[in-house]
């Protein structure tokens, strides 16, 4: 590992986003405007919007963050800069942390803006704190940049890696408690859901949206949080390959 | 040429996708040379290149760069390499790209401005690179390839495209660098580069037809004109194989 470089390139990153103005508008705005919404949609059911709107600020960033990861890395790949970078002295995890660092910092500016546009302007109420809010959301993010880099690797063509989207995260997405709780399900369905991220990010949201204060139940999600997102880079770093065929 | 060889090849084998590029190449770059590796298309050269900087997959044999298996760590700092497409980010200006791969490979930033000038694009360092022309893409590629000073740079077509006067300057620099001691492997398609080199591997169907000088290969065709040995030595090669 190398700072110099990690840091090197999460500014590199930083700086291609900076010149994608759209694509910051849209990083940034999307999620505030489908929250705005769904408090339109629940107008008359406040309860309804208190607690699925949490929920919807750990499911964006990770669902965001995928799928722009793994475009992002799948560019590197076809483009050419990942053989020169990977022929250069560079450790590959310097290059997965220079990305989990620029999209985390992302996932800062995304969560605050959705969390405050939540709180203050759509009358979101929730027992928490803000700030475990935006911890919670932060780490669902860098769970989406993590699993996005892992997942680029199985895609050849920009075309596949949008489609594993849908392949990866919606069965995360009807298993995470957002339409029935986890623990309402089938077993099976329960079992699995144990076992996928996206279940904890939910879990901790709730937790952290219901109580005041860090409690020991969402603690343990962030602990699980952060080993799959470890996890993840470090197979994600596995399937990163100097010699090609 | 008496020293000693910068990259040492024996035995080399590559297959792709199931298909033998590389047949039991065997091959040295003297230090310090401008060795033009030239061939038709779908000879083999960026295989050869690729498995020089240690980025192919190879069957079976041996590769030296610098008395060091190809592909091995220390190897990695000291080897420049520009790859065929060029391999720059398209939504970054010249100078942040090359900031970005000076901090890659350790070098100062203060470099960064001195490769832009050597490329010929100091008017340009400032243009986002998917807006600039196919040349001046391959240039940046180039540059960021010289950064550090390597002591082997592993060029594959590096002039493609280029109007004259701008790949008689580049050839200028790559003379240059070689009088300081740099090793340049330079492949091209075009038979007219290969007078500039100090030596030619000439490839084929992923064998060396020939290792030489330009004047050896042309003393041994007994042919002025470099097109017309390599045609003679294929047929002298097929003559042979009968």
């Amino acid at each position: 590992m190398n700072v110099r470089i990690t840091m090197a390139t999460a500014g590199r990153v930083l700086t291609q986003l900076r010149h994608d103005h759209r694509t910051v508008a849209l990083l940034l705005l999307v999620p505030c405007l489908l929250l705005a919404l769904l408090s339109w949609v629940f107008d008359g059911q406040p309860a309804v919007f208190d607690r699925i709107g949490p929920l919807l600020l750990a499911i964006f960033p990770l669902v965001v963050m995928f799928i722009v990861t793994s475009v992002a890395m799948l560019r590197e790949r076809t483009s050419g800069t990942l053989e020169r970078l990977l022929a250069m002295p560079l450790n590959k995890l310097d290059l997965l942390l220079g990305y989990a660092l620029a999209f985390g910092a992302v996932a800062v500016v995304q969560s605050s803006l959705a969390g405050a546009v939540s709180l203050w302007l759509l009358g979101l109420d929730i027992a928490g704190s803000a700030g475990w809010l935006l911890v919670t959301a932060v780490l669902s993010a860098l769970l989406g940049t993590a699993l996005g880099l892992l997942a680029s690797a199985f895609a050849q063509t920009e075309f596949q890696a949008v489609q594993f989207m849908p392949a990866f995260v919606l069965p995360q997405l009807l298993l995470c408690g957002l339409f029935v709780p986890r623990g309402a399900m089938q077993s099976v369905l329960s079992a699995v859901s144990n076992v996928l991220p996206l279940s904890y990010a939910v879990d901790a949201m709730a937790e952290v949206a219901a109580s005041t204060g860090l409690t020991a139940a969402a603690g343990r999600d962030f602990l699980v949080l952060g080993a799959f997102i470890v996890g993840a880079l470090v197979l994600g770093a596995a399937t990163l390959r100097r010699r090609t065929a | 040429m008496a020293s000693t060889p910068a990259i040492v090849i024996d035995q080399l084998t590559v297959h792709r996708g199931g298909t033998l590029v590389l047949d039991a190449v065997t091959c040295q770059v003297a230090a310090g040379s401008i060795t033009g590796l030239l061939g038709p298309s779908g000879s083999g050269k960026s295989t050869l290149i690729r498995s020089i900087v240690g980025v192919q997959k190879v069957t079976s044999g041996r590769i030296d760069v610098l008395g060091r298996p190809a592909g091995s760590r220390p190897l990695r700092s000291l080897i420049g390499y520009v790859t065929q497409a060029p391999s720059v980010y398209a939504d970054l200006s010249v100078r942040e790209n090359l900031r970005y791969f000076a901090a890659v490979v350790g070098a100062a930033p203060s470099d960064v401005d001195g490769v832009i000038r050597d490329v010929g694009l100091g008017g340009k360092a400032g243009a986002l690179v998917g807006r600039l022309s196919g040349g001046q893409r391959t240039r940046v590629s180039l540059a960021a390839a010289l950064l550090g000073a390597p002591r082997v740079l592993v060029l594959d077509e590096p002039t493609v495209g280029l109007d004259p006067v701008l790949r008689r300057d580049l050839w200028q620099m790559f003379n240059g660098l070689a009088d300081t001691g740099t090793t340049l492997l330079v492949s091209s398609h075009v038979m007219d580069e290969a007078d500039r080199c100090s030596e030619l591997l000439l490839l084929r169907d992923g064998a060396v037809l020939a290792a030489d000088s330009p004047a050896a290969i042309r003393a041994r065709t007994g042919t002025d004109d470099l097109e017309a040995a390599f045609l003679a030595l294929i047929d002298a090669q097929e003559v042979a194989a009968r």
